[in-house]
Order: C-alpha cells, then sequence, then structure tokens
C-alpha cells in the first residue's frame, strides 16, 4: 500500500517538473521574442532619427521651385528635376575642388599615419628619461581645445620664419597664410587634427602586440627603423585603418583650421559648399531662399557621396579595426 | 673612434626619442609656445600693426574682469554652455552605453545597423551641419504640425499627459529634463557616434568564459550586465566622459564667441581671456569628474 503511494506521489511529481519544464521554456521564448521587438523598435526608431534628415535631403534636392510650394508634395517630388545637381555642380566646379581636396586630405592622412605611428610606437617599446611625463603631455594635446592657441598659430604662420633664415635673406618673414602649408607643416611636426589622439590609439595597439616579435626581428639582425617599417607597420593594419578613417574624415569636414589659416576656398569642398548659396544668389539671382535651399542639398549630397563611398568601402575594415585597435586599453 | 660603445639600453633609449621627435618638436612650437603667447595676450592689451605683425603692453587682469563682468553676453553664454555640457554628458554617456550593448548582440541586419549608426561622424562639417538642421526642423516641423492637427481634431492633450507624469510623483524638473532631451533627440544620438564605437570595441573585448560562467552560476541578464559588463566597461566610461565634454566643449558657443571676437572685431587680448577662461572651467570640470569616476572604476588588469 504504503509503496505505490508513495510511487504515485514522485509520477505526479514527474508530471509536474514536466509542465514546469514546459511552462518555463514557453515564458522564456516569450520574454526572448518581446525583448528582440523592443530591441526592433528601438533600433529602428533611432536608425529613423538619424536616416530621417538625409531622406529629406535627398528627396528634397530633387524637388522643383512648383513643388517646394505645393503642400500636397511630401518627400515623392511631383515635377522631379536634376537642375539643383547641374547648378550647384557646375557653382561648385565640382570636379576639381573635389580632387583637390581629396589630394589635400588623403596626402595629410598619410604623412598623419607616419608621424603618428613612429610617436606610438616610441612610446609603446622604448624606455627613455621623462617618458611618462612626455605621455602626459601628448594626453594634454588630446584635452585641449584647440581654439585656446589658434590666435598664436594664426600669428606664427602670418609671420613664419625659421631662426630668422628668410627675414636675413628674404628682407621680410613669409605669410604663410592663404595656403595648405601651415596644415602640413603641423601634421609633418605630430600636432595636426586630433593627432594625439592618434598616436594614442598607436600606442595602445603597438602595447598589445607580442614583444617576441620584435626580439626575432633584433636577432635575426633587423635594426630599430627597419623593424619598424617591415615588422611593426604590417601588424598595425587595424589600427592604420582605424585611423585612416578619422583622418579622412575629420580632416574632410574641417572647417575649424581651413577657416583659420584661411584656405582658398577653390580647393575645399565643404568650405566651398558654405559659399555656394550665396554664390547661387547672386550670380544665378536665386532670390528665394526656399529655392537657393534646394541647391544647397544637391551641394551636401554632393559633398557626401566621395567619402560616403570611401566610408562603405573601409566600413567593415573599420569596425573590426576598431575593435582589435587598441582603442580600449 | 669610438671611445665608448653605448650600452643597448642606450641605444633604445635614443631610438626611441628619434622617433617621438617630430611630435616633441611640433609640441613645443606649437602647444608649449602658443600657450605661453595666449597667456600673454590675454593679460595684455595686444594692438595688431599694418604688416600683421602686433604689439602687447601688459594690463594685469583687465581683460578676464571686463569679459566676466562687463562683456554683454559672454557670461550667460559661458553658464548657458557649461550647463548643457552637465546636463547631456550623463545621458549621451549611457545612451551609448545601451546603444552599444544592443549592437554587440547578434541580430539580422546587424552591419547594416552599425553602418547607419556610425553615419553621423561622417556628417560633420558646417554647410553640411546646417542643412541637416533645417532638414530635421522640416522633417520634425511636420510630425509636430500633424500631431498638432490630430490634436485639435482628435483632443489629444500633450499638457495633459505631462501632467499625469507630474502627478504621479515625479519631480518637474525631471520631466523637464526627459522633455529637453527628447526634443534634441537628433542632436544627442548624433553626438554619441563615437562613443558608440569606443563602447563597441570595450564590450568585444570581455572574455566570453565571463558571461558563461555567470550563466552557469544562475545570473539573470539583469545581473550579468552590472556585476560583469558593467564593470569591464568601466574604465571606458571615463574615456567616453571625458570625450564628451571635449567635444561638447568644442562645439559650443563660447568657441564661437571667442573666435568672433578675434577675427571680427581683432580683439585679441580679449578673445584670448575668454578662450582662457573657458579653458580653465573645462579642466576643473575634467579634473574632478575624473577623479569621482576613477574611485568608482573597476581595472580588470
Amino acid at each position: 500500500m504504503k509503496g505505490n503511494e508513495i510511487r504515485l506521489q514522485i509520477k505526479r511529481l514527474n508530471e509536474d517538473t514536466v509542465l514546469l519544464n514546459k511552462r518555463s521554456r514557453l515564458i522564456h521564448k516569450f520574454k526572448a521574442s518581446l525583448f528582440s521587438v523592443i530591441k526592433f523598435i528601438i533600433l529602428l526608431g533611432i536608425s529613423y532619427i538619424i536616416l530621417g534628415p538625409i531622406i529629406n535631403i535627398v528627396a528634397n534636392s530633387f524637388y522643383s521651385p512648383s513643388d517646394v510650394y505645393n503642400p500636397s508634395v511630401f518627400l515623392f517630388p511631383l515635377n522631379p528635376t536634376m537642375d539643383n545637381y547641374s547648378l550647384t555642380y557646375s557653382r561648385l566646379e565640382y570636379w576639381k575642388t573635389l580632387g583637390w581636396s581629396l589630394l589635400y586630405v588623403i596626402a595629410l592622412t598619410a604623412i598623419q599615419i607616419i608621424i603618428t605611428s613612429m610617436a606610438g610606437y616610441g612610446f609603446a617599446r622604448f624606455d627613455f628619461p621623462f617618458k611618462k611625463l612626455l605621455f602626459a603631455c601628448v594626453i594634454i594635446t588630446i584635452v585641449l581645445p584647440t581654439h585656446t592657441i589658434m590666435l598664436p598659430l594664426y600669428q606664427h604662420f602670418r609671420n613664419w620664419d625659421i631662426f630668422g633664415i628668410f627675414s636675413a635673406s628674404l628682407g621680410h618673414k613669409v605669410n604663410l597664410l592663404s595656403s595648405e602649408a601651415p596644415m602640413f607643416l603641423m601634421t609633418l611636426l605630430g600636432s595636426g587634427l586630433r593627432s594625439g589622439l592618434f598616436i594614442y590609439i598607436f600606442r595602445q595597439f603597438f602595447r598589445g602586440l607580442p614583444k617576441e616579435i620584435e626580439e626575432a626581428a633584433f636577432i635575426d639582425g633587423a635594426g630599430m627603423a627597419y623593424t619598424y617599417l617591415r615588422i611593426m607597420m604590417p601588424n598595425a593594419i587595424p589600427s592604420i585603418v582605424t585611423v585612416t578613417v578619422f583622418s579622412v574624415v575629420w580632416q574632410y569636414n574641417d572647417m575649424f583650421y581651413v577657416n583659420l589659416f584661411s584656405m582658398p576656398s577653390s580647393k575645399h569642398i565643404t568650405f566651398r559648399l558654405s559659399t555656394v548659396r550665396s554664390t547661387i544668389e547672386f550670380v544665378d539671382l536665386v532670390k528665394d531662399p526656399m529655392i537657393s535651399q534646394l541647391n544647397v542639398y544637391a551641394g551636401v549630397i554632393l559633398v557626401v557621396l566621395p567619402i560616403l563611398i570611401i566610408y562603405l568601402f573601409l566600413q567593415k575594415y573599420f569596425i573590426e579595426g576598431v575593435e582589435r585597435s587598441g582603442i580600449v586599453g | 673612434m669610438n671611445k665608448k660603445r653605448m650600452t643597448l639600453r642606450q641605444k633604445r633609449a635614443i631610438t626611441g626619442l628619434i622617433f617621438i621627435l617630430p611630435w616633441f618638436i611640433g609640441f613645443v612650437v606649437y602647444y608649449v609656445r602658443s600657450l605661453i603667447l595666449t597667456i600673454q595676450f590675454s593679460l595684455s592689451n595686444v594692438k595688431i600693426a599694418e604688416t600683421g605683425g602686433y604689439t602687447t603692453t601688459f594690463i594685469g587682469l583687465r581683460n578676464f574682469k571686463f569679459a566676466l563682468l562687463e562683456h554683454a553676453t559672454f557670461n550667460q553664454i559661458l553658464v548657458d554652455s557649461l550647463w548643457e555640457i552637465l546636463v547631456d554628458v550623463p545621458f549621451i554617456v549611457f545612451f551609448s552605453l545601451f546603444i552599444a550593448i544592443m549592437l554587440n548582440s547578434k541580430f539580422k541586419g546587424r552591419a547594416l545597423v552599425r553602418a547607419i549608426f556610425f553615419l553621423p561622424i561622417l556628417l560633420g562639417s558646417g554647410a553640411i551641419l546646417e542643412a541637416l538642421q533645417l532638414a530635421t526642423e522640416n522633417i520634425q516641423g511636420g510630425a509636430a504640425s500633424t500631431v498638432a492637427e490630430l490634436a485639435t481634431s482628435s483632443g489629444v492633450n500633450m499638457e495633459y499627459f505631462l501632467n499625469i507624469f507630474i502627478e504621479i510623483g515625479l519631480p518637474l524638473s525631471f520631466v523637464e529634463y526627459i522633455t529637453g532631451l527628447v526634443a534634441r533627440i537628433y542632436e544627442i544620438v548624433r553626438a554619441s557616434s563615437v562613443q558608440i564605437i569606443i563602447f563597441l570595441a570595450s564590450l568585444q573585448s570581455v572574455p566570453p568564459s565571463m558571461y558563461e560562467v555567470a550563466k552557469i552560476e544562475g545570473a539573470t541578464t539583469y545581473e550579468i550586465f552590472w556585476k560583469v559588463t558593467f564593470p569591464m566597461v568601466s574604465p571606458l566610461i571615463l574615456t567616453n566622459v571625458v570625450y564628451t565634454i571635449i567635444d561638447s566643449f568644442i562645439n559650443s558657443e563660447v568657441v564661437t564667441t571667442a573666435y568672433e571676437v578675434a577675427f571680427t572685431q581683432y580683439n585679441y587680448g580679449l578673445s584670448s581671456a575668454m578662450s582662457m577662461l573657458s579653458t580653465i572651467i573645462i579642466s576643473l570640470i575634467l579634473i574632478i569628474v575624473g577623479a569621482l569616476i576613477t574611485r568608482k572604476t573597476f581595472y580588470y588588469n
């Protein structure tokens, strides 16, 4: 009798646990799907916040003047036109300006990579006196807002001289403003646009690489320069990609230095874009701000497109690169 | 010839110095020198000569006094910008952490979503920003006006819903903080894209075995976040806070004011004083925030 009862109870319990398992699994599944739905909604919403204005700009750039004042037009133009593009294209002198800007940006990025990776390598692998203090100085250059030093920089390049050589030979100091020379000089000496950050990225990355590689190279008779060029740089591809993307994008979008050193707008497309509206209003007599705005929209698309293509091309490597580049100590 | 061969250690020290030499020259010529000059400018009356040179006469703290006490708008702008930074920073940091955690989990179309989230980095220059702002207004204006139309027809009253939140017992300032942030959501999303990248990178570097252990021990997702994820990314919170403060400071109105004073009014002394003031305040904030966060930070290594 007793044995039977116990067996019955166990059986009931067994059934219960099966039931419990089933229930908890269902709840778990429901929770998981609920989470993914919420996640989907949030991501969709934020994507819309980012993409919304861009979609609006793309749509507006195809509007014809009659669409602007037609209240029934939303996003999709009734009379789509390429006029905005062709006008802005000619006023920007697109290919010429773009070519010069890309040349400027790429040259600066190349210099940036060489100089900052050298400094990063120096800080990561070599011991020298005051190393900690010097690296603290790198951090200061990251943290210090550039506008604090803008006036002395402006004056410095307005009357540029090295140890009085130019004033002795030419009779006056050289004015480097209205050209790209100041930016090249600064980048060459590791004080370019956010160079400190790039030094930091390279230093963190080089610190993460195993020391054995270098030791092996040293034993095989490689010099320090050779080790840096042929061993360390090829290994640093992830952080090189990261720095390249950041440097290209920031340099391309930079208006601060372009303004400060009053570089010519015919060679800097983002700078030119900021004046294209007034050009169109005065030269082409498009006096209606609502309509000249359409040209600006077309210009924005034209200016963003090249950098977007570069970004999409490097995007996969970039994100992988960031993950391994040692931004994270 | 060689009196004494250098030891390997000395050789390496010299090579290291050669590697950092270009940066060091630049640092001395452009940063140290400029910083000293800015301090000098801020303490003197700068006269600009016709050839582009300048002469300075020492006038003590007069420029600082003028900027703070007599300039029409500067102290207002300074306080506003600082207040905005203090309000935005915590939200931006937590928002970017939240998004980074979402982007870190696996789902379909993750590559596309990531590409979209990093898009704002590309759209950072003056004219593009202006156009974007206008387009945002167009879109938000469109949406807002539809809401307004709906509200009159269907009787939905936003004020009513806000009042509910207030009557629940939420403090008014909190409700205003949240609605203020929602109103500027586009700017906040745009300002947090680099931070998202940094957090994402740090999340990737958390060893997966930790999550496995936590799961086997029966931790819930909530506990895993606070006990594993959060401590592991906490060193990067400091980085992100510093980055956010500096980034929003560079884009703030204080900088534009200083720039205008220098290049439209040619008052170098006043402009330098403004720059110095704002930089000193920001440095103080950075030091305080840094000290506070470092105390709470957990370092794995």
